[in-house]
């Protein structure tokens, strides 16, 4: 009896631990890559000696798939800058926090990073939901927020930098790079929150613009998986071929693109033009079902420039060799590196006026070519369309030949048309007022 | 006019029997037992990344092992869901049996677990957990009946083991780096290439058949039938149903109910791994798999009625073609625009809206059969 007991006991605490220790083993194995980039080359480091700043993506929960790729690329360029020597003498020390994929999880967390851990700065967020819910957070403690990512545009906060694409310079050169070589009718499919809605806002008034048609837009509830009613209205609707313009995000993707194909809605006729999707998604929805569609970035790896191998080279060796590099991934690390010039240039990496009015102007040489901090916060960057190889990289079918200047006040919406931001002005509506008015 | 119809109820049978696929393991450990399995989802994610597994070790092989290995893959996954589903009953569930809220909260523990598990897993962690399993191994043939009076060491003994295999397995990570460190999943996706033959369609009039669809359709059906036979003619179906019926009864019987359950929460767990390979061909493989589909299937369940199996065939179908019905934007077209009702249906007809919908009228339906569409009869329900 009493031996039956007590291994009824042991199945039960050995399960639990058994849990535990897994739970804690995940959750450990985290933040491992902070805990060596801020104690590798200094260990006699002293705390007075360090730069905080913060790491805000969503570890876990369903944005979890492309943001961890962030934060990596975030990562290997304070390690790299820290191996260099650090900056202004000093190390720098990432503290990461977990937004989770829930948008006021992130503003706790971009609280709770500047407040208590006193951070200088954050390079953070992936949607744009979660950009909005810490949007106020970074107003109200007059902090700097790093955003890595392509996004809708709209928006032009002094206390935010932008070094992912805006949509004229990505989804507006997109559209009318289809209709010159695509086709008149598009399709818009987008996942249901801000940015999808948002970019189809601009394509329809764009479309209106250069002679296009709209036939129809449905949008998918994030992370959905049955996308059949929205198949059958891409048949009713475009019978004939016509464009499809994509601007699903996560998950969905995977499906979308599975379940097109098999319904014979293939890029011959039905090219899908996608905005979210990039190396690391072809790799997780699997090249036989992409091959030959296409995607608008700055940056692609195929790209064939010296900075661009040793990024990738450097990214590999670091993360595994079968790891890709995409477009939010250099973003990401692009900022990482203008924060470090500004700072630089400012003498101060606390002093946050400072630091921001030193940002504006910063060059650097990035993967995709040369790219500069333009008074609107927003970044010069080179426009690439790709198309989907078998091998899962993409083939440049168009490059701007210039960086494009970026525009956040899109020109194709009625409510912002001529409107411009500009934070070298000393004037109270420099984010948004009408261009040439003093 | 027709076909436009018949398409819709194609789709709409089709929507139904990934619903159904995937709650059926569900109706079985849900509807049968009673257990209220928040892990489901995460049993199926475990067949969708046993797909993956035997597409890279077979799949590489190319030729007709690429074309055939999903035959492979399904009974696989079917006997590592299986497996994990016996686990989990053997060290959890069957403590908690009668506990509803307790049983919810651990597996829902366990489903976390599971998730990050599949994000988080490398040599490093698969060396640090197999040598704690072969110490405690160790230790209980071999140490511990020597302590005969003294109980309490053996939970020592696990804790020491388990602490020892921690700083093993990190030590090993640390000495050789990237080859044990790097995640054998990570939190991304991973690519499920499905055979050639599944990837394209059959062509009929103007639109074409999806052929995984057909698939899963086709391997909904053989499971129910199966299910089916197993539950109706087979002994262990027997005793199943009779343990599902009164649980004292049949243990006065003489029928080993601790052995039943485990069996059949194996078989529900086995068939929720099946079905992680059927929609490893419609959509994402990755650690949120079975969060997509968790609420679903317990609709399915709820909706149909609770220890029925044609109760969540008829749900899943209806919920299926309503789901496709309001959300394909074929009701505006068929009313025409003159018809009042048509800016009615329009305004519902994209997808979210027509989640929105399809929920308001299962809660509308449960308000008026609030067990499910085909209730259990009899003296036992309530027990």
């Amino acid at each position: 009896m009493k031996r039956q007991f007590s291994r009824r006991k042991f199945l039960l605490y050995g399960g639990a631990t058994l849990g535990t220790t897994m739970l804690l083993k995940a959750c450990g194995s985290q933040p491992t890559p902070e805990a060596q980039s801020s104690a590798s080359p200094t260990t006699s480091a002293s705390p007075s000696s360090t730069i905080k700043v913060g790491i805000l993506h969503s570890l876990s929960g369903t944005m979890a798939i492309s943001e961890k790729t962030v934060v990596d690329a975030e990562q290997m360029a304070i390690d790299e800058i820290n191996a260099a020597g650090g900056v202004l003498g000093m190390q720098i020390e990432a503290v990461v926090e977990d937004g989770a994929s829930d948008w006021p999880t992130f503003a706790a967390k971009a609280k709770k990073l500047i407040e208590q851990d006193k951070v200088v700065t954050v390079f953070g967020c992936w949607t744009s939901a979660s950009r909005k819910a810490v949007l106020p957070v970074f107003e109200s403690e007059k902090n700097m927020l790093w955003y890595p990512v392509q996004y809708e545009g709209q928006e032009c906060s002094k206390y935010v930098f932008y070094t992912g694409a805006v949509p004229n310079q990505q989804i507006e050169p997109a559209v009318t790079w289809l209709l010159k070589n695509k086709g008149k009718q598009f399709f818009l499919v987008g996942s249901d929150y801000v940015f999808p809605r948002t970019a189809n806002t601009i394509i329809k008034g764009q479309l209106q613009a250069q002679g296009g048609t709209t036939v129809g837009e449905d949008y998918l509830p994030l992370g959905a998986t049955e996308v059949t009613p929205i198949i059958a209205k891409i048949r009713a609707a475009l019978p004939n071929g016509g464009v499809i313009f994509n601007t699903l995000n996560g998950d969905s993707n995977v499906a979308f693109f599975k379940q097109l194909k098999g319904s014979g809605i293939t890029p011959d006729k039905w090219p899908v033009m996608s905005v979210s999707i990039a190396e690391q998604e072809v790799q997780s929805i699997g090249t036989s079902y992409l091959d030959g569609q296409y995607a608008s970035w700055n940056y692609f790896m195929s790209i064939d420039s010296p900075a661009n191998k040793k990024f990738v080279s450097d990214f590999q060796a670091k993360y595994g060799a079968n790891r890709v590099t995409d477009d939010p991934m250099e973003a990401a690390y692009i900022a990482v590196y203008l924060w470090k010039q500004a700072v630089e240039k400012a003498g101060t990496a606390s002093d946050l006026e400072k630091v921001r009015a030193a940002a504006l102007g910063q060059s650097f040489n990035a993967p995709e070519g040369k790219v500069t901090l333009e008074d609107n916060h927003h970044l010069a960057k080179f426009v690439r369309i790709g198309e989907v190889q078998p091998s899962g990289q993409f083939s440049v079918v168009y490059a701007s030949p210039n960086a494009v200047k970026p525009q956040p006040w899109s020109q194709f919406v009625a409510s912002t048309k001529g409107y411009t931001c500009n934070w070298s002005l000393d004037r109270p509506d420099a984010g948004k007022f009408k261009m040439g008015s003093t | 006019m027709l076909s436009v119809l018949l398409d819709t109820l194609f789709d709409g049978i089709s929507i139904g029997s990934v619903l159904l696929l995937a709650a059926l393991g569900l109706a079985i450990v849900f509807g049968l037992m009673g257990v209220i399995n928040m892990a489901h989802g995460e049993l199926m994610m475990i067949g969708a990344y046993t797909m993956y597994l035997v597409q890279n070790s077979f799949g590489g092989l190319g030729g007709v092992w690429f074309e055939s290995y999903i035959f492979l893959a399904l009974p696989t996954a079917f006997l590592v869901a299986a497996l994990g589903g016996l686990m989990l009953e053997r060290w959890v569930i069957r403590y908690l049996y009668g506990r509803p809220l307790e049983t919810l909260l651990a597996t829902w523990g366990v489903s976390l677990i599971l998730q990050q598990f599949v994000r988080s897993v490398n040599w490093a962690m698969v060396i640090g957990l197999v040598l704690w399993g072969a110490l405690i191994l160790t230790g209980r043939l071999l140490v511990w009946p020597r302590w005969g009076n003294l109980p309490w060491m053996s939970r020592v003994w696990v804790i020491a083991a388990g602490a020892l295999a921690w700083g093993v397995g990190a030590l090993a990570g640390e000495r050789f780096g990237l080859a044990l460190e790097e995640p054998w999943f990570g939190a991304e996706g991973v690519d499920v290439n499905a055979p050639d033959w599944l990837q394209g369609g059959i062509p009929l009039g103007d639109f074409q058949l999806p052929a995984s669809r057909l698939f899963i359709i086709s391997l909904t059906s053989i499971c129910l039938l199966g299910l089916y036979l197993f539950l109706q003619k087979s002994p262990w179906g027997l005793r199943i149903r009779a343990v599902t019926q009164n649980r004292s009864m049949s243990a006065c019987l003489g029928i080993p109910t601790g052995t039943v359950d485990a069996l059949t929460f194996a078989l529900g767990s086995g068939l929720a791994g099946v079905a992680g390979c059927a929609v490893s061909l419609l959509g994402s493989v990755d650690p949120n798999l079975g969060q997509e589909y968790i609420v679903n299937t317990f609709m399915v369940v709820v909706v149909g009625g609770v220890g029925n199996l044609v109760g969540s065939v008829v749900a899943a179908m209806t919920i299926g073609i309503l789901q496709d019905l309001f959300s394909s934007g074929i009701l505006p077209l068929l009313l025409g625009d003159k018809n009042p009702l048509t800016g009615f249906f329009n305004f519902f007809a994209t997808d979210s809206m027509a989640k929105v919908i399809v929920f308001a009228l299962i809660i509308i339906f449960l308000q008026v059969r609030p067990a499910g569409m085909f209730p259990q009869k009899g003296r036992s329900v309530d027990a």
